[in-house]
């Protein structure tokens, strides 16, 4: 199953590799990675999002604080929660094709930052799974580009992950 | 005022290190001209790195107290990651403090730079690069916390050169206490799961405490005897836990796993509860298939680290905490509960156990003539130390049968790497161990293939003039590779033989200016290991030469159930 776990974390050199470390030193999957500092400064945020089954989280999440730079992490997947991805996609838009990229793209809620004579960049925010809808939804045209920031979450309602 | 290295040293002392393990080079230079400026920290110079680490081990494991490693950077650094790999698996307190190229060349590749920080990651607890001297005495208090609480492990300081710049000076001061806020290991284990295994605990009608190293590293051994006395059950220790219960003691069942006795494992198979303490599961104790591993038991287990707690076979009652807070309220509990123990149901138990005993699988059938047995020299190494020695070993089969020969009666006697299985491991080990206890036996049991590991050490104990007594079973092979390429390559002997080119090693402990000795006949075995031990002073280098067909038994069958054993050449269960 798929899981989003959340992480505060020392905001220090060596933490980050140390969480990405464990992950391929157990042989975990990464799907997608983001990390940020915080409204403190000391504190960084990393978002992870993995497949496992139970028993394999269980042993994520048990690992993940014996990090000693972690100072908490949420399973946001647990509860009901917010979950936001970016992405910028450039795709060729020409001729009868401008038009209907523009259409998808209003349709996803998506905005054209950029344009060329012969291209638009989109951006779109939403979860994972919208994302990837309107990727495939572009299936007939030409994407020439993709960056995507990885899934960042909290948990709905009071539920905070603070110190 | 001090200077980077000068604070360094102080620290140490302030944190009452008295001795480290080390070897000099261009970045730990400044570092070592503090050590010569001050008497308060005593040195040993090894010959290899890899031995100081497994010196500050052998220290640590015996004493209980965290070892300190001193290394330069680069190939100083890389030559410890053996020895800091062997400390992480057994779970050992240790500060390993390496040298680093000066901060403004690192990443350019320079002369003896090595990625410190990156290469011993994944087998440290945590890590530390020095940026500036200041603060070094918090980061110096921060890694012995770490690496001496909760699960313990070791820890690696990496420093710069520059930092420790005998021209730049700093005001000092040692902190008294430390608090890292991501960091807060249990203090004691949760009373309601507490509560709810000793229920099943008493209840049980076939139940087995299973215990590991874990009680000796958190020094449960006096309260794990007093909850055993109190409950009458059978015990086993792991390899890790030996000595954490007495051997001798009739509740004792001896050694479970690949290695471990018919009863031991033939009560852990057909237990209904199994009350597991600082052990881990580990792939030695439940063999590769976990889904027959102990069916009908109900699993109670308790240790420091939640990771190693349903990890492999799934714990019924998990209880998260240090091994002393928990077995004390357990023993309470267990004392004021209003739970009888069903005495039929464990006295039949018993009559099972003994049954199985009496397969008497670690009988030993002396060889015709006068070739010995391994088995063989290391009861004559019981009985010649009166079973008080220190013993460490190397790995293999003269590792096992230490184990399973040696009837340990005290926690941190023994001293093996267990986790990563490090061959090298045993005489650097011996001199830490020596080195704690001065006046103690400390016998090294080794084999002809470990001990040229670490050869070289012979030469630190002269210089320190540690007497310890090296038990080498000479077998002309690598036993163990040999016996699995027996059991499971129809004796395809591929790169496990090299008797036409094994040293004289009487010859080579007299060149280091030790003592050799050489063993060959059965008769002479114990009179000539006597002579060898009466050498008080000397450090002995014992070669022994054994029947090198020996097999060690009983061993578990490979996906099995741990009631499925070979228990000698020809039988099995």
């Amino acid at each position: 199953m798929r899981r989003i776990i959340s992480i505060l974390m020392e905001n220090q050199p060596g933490a980050l590799s140390r969480v990405v470390g464990l992950f391929s030193q157990r042989s975990y999957n990464i799907n997608s990675l983001t990390v940020a500092p915080t409204d403190d400064p000391t504190l960084s945020r990393l978002t992870v999002t993995t497949i496992g089954d139970d028993r394999k989280i269980e042993q994520i999440i048990k690992h993940l604080n014996k990090v000693v730079d972690v100072a908490k992490l949420v399973d946001l997947t647990e509860g009901s929660h917010i979950e936001r991805e970016l992405m910028l996609v450039k795709v060729k838009a020409t001729g009868a094709q401008r038009a209907e990229v523009k259409r998808v793209a209003d349709i996803f809620r998506g905005d054209v930052v950029d344009i060329t004579p012969t291209m638009y960049t989109i951006q779109l925010t939403g979860t994972e799974e919208k994302l990837d809808g309107f990727i495939q939804a572009l299936a007939g045209t030409t994407i020439l580009e993709v960056a995507r920031t990885g899934v960042s979450g909290v948990a709905r309602g009071e539920k905070i992950l603070s110190l | 005022m001090l200077s980077g290295g000068d604070m360094l040293i102080r620290a140490l002392h302030d944190e009452g290190v008295d001795l480290i393990f080390g070897y000099p080079g261009g970045a730990a230079l400044h570092i070592y001209d503090a050590i010569f400026n001050q008497d308060k920290v005593e040195h040993i110079l090894v010959r290899h790195e890899q031995a100081a680490t497994h010196a500050a081990d052998g220290y640590a494991r015996s004493t209980g107290k965290p070892g300190v490693v001193l290394v330069t950077s680069g190939p100083g650094a890389t030559n410890a990651i053996t020895g800091i790999a062997t400390a992480y698996m057994d779970s050992i307190p240790m500060v390993v403090i390496s040298g680093q190229v000066t901060r403004d060349s690192i990443g350019s590749d320079a002369f003896q730079e090595t990625d410190m920080i990156g290469v011993s990651r994944p087998i440290v607890k945590h890590s530390f690069m020095v940026q500036n001297a200041e603060d070094i005495p918090a980061i110096v208090k921060q890694a012995f916390h770490i690496a001496t609480t909760g699960r313990p492990g070791p820890v690696v300081i990496d420093i710069p050169k520059d930092v420790t710049d005998p021209g730049e000076t700093f005001p000092y001061a040692y902190p008294e206490s430390i608090k890292i806020r991501s960091y807060a290991p249990p203090t004691k284990g949760h009373s309601g799961q507490i509560k709810k295994a000793v229920e099943i605990l008493m209840s049980a009608r076939r139940p087995v405490l299973y215990t590991g190293g874990g009680v000796v590293l958190g020094d449960g051994s006096e309260l794990l005897k007093q909850l055993a006395r109190a409950l009458g059950f059978p015990i086993t220790n792991t390899l890790m836990g030996l000595g954490a219960y007495p051997a001798t003691d009739p509740q004792f069942l001896g050694m479970l796993g690949m290695h471990g006795t018919y009863e031991a494992n033939m009560a852990m198979s057909e237990a209904d509860v199994i009350l597991a303490v600082g052990a881990r599961f580990d792939d030695r104790v439940t063999n590769s298939d976990v889904s027959k591993f102990c069916p009908n038991a109900t699993i109670l287990h308790v240790d420091i680290d939640p990771a190693s707690i349903s990890k492999t076979v799934t714990a019924h009652v998990p209880i998260v905490g240090p091994v002393v807070p928990v077995l004390e309220e357990m023993l309470e509990q267990v004392k004021a509960s209003k739970i009888k123990i069903d005495a039929e149901a464990l006295a039949a138990w018993w009559k099972k156990i003994d049954h199985w005993r009496e397969r008497d699988s670690l009988g030993v059938t002396p060889a015709e003539g006068e070739m010995i047995k391994p088995q063989q020299v290391i009861q004559a190494l019981y009985k010649v130390t009166n079973g008080e020695a220190y013993v460490t070993s190397d790995v293999g089969q003269h590792q096992m049968f230490a184990a399973q020969y040696y009837h340990f009666d005290l926690p941190r006697r023994w001293i093996n790497s267990g986790g990563l299985g490090t061959m090298g491991f045993g005489l650097p080990a011996a001199m830490g161990v020596q080195l704690a206890f001065p006046d103690a036996i400390v016998a090294c049991v080794t084999g002809e293939g470990s001990i040229q590991m670490n050869i070289q050490e012979l030469a630190t104990c002269k210089q320190c003039a540690l007497p310890i007594k090296i038990v080498n079973l000479n077998n002309e092979a690598l036993g163990m590779v040999k016996q699995w390429q027996d059991m499971q390559y129809s004796g395809r002997y591929s790169q496990s033989t090299y008797a036409d080119s094994l040293p004289d090693f009487v010859a080579l402990a007299e060149a280091y200016g030790h003592v050799g000795v050489r063993i060959e006949k059965m008769s002479e075995l114990e009179s000539k290991m006597k002579e060898a031990f009466a050498m008080k002073d000397r450090l002995v280098f014992i070669d022994v030469a054994v029947d090198p067909n020996e097999h060690v038994y009983p061993m578990a069958i490979r996906n099995g159930a741990m009631s499925e054993m070979f228990l000698s050449k020809t039988e099995r269960t």
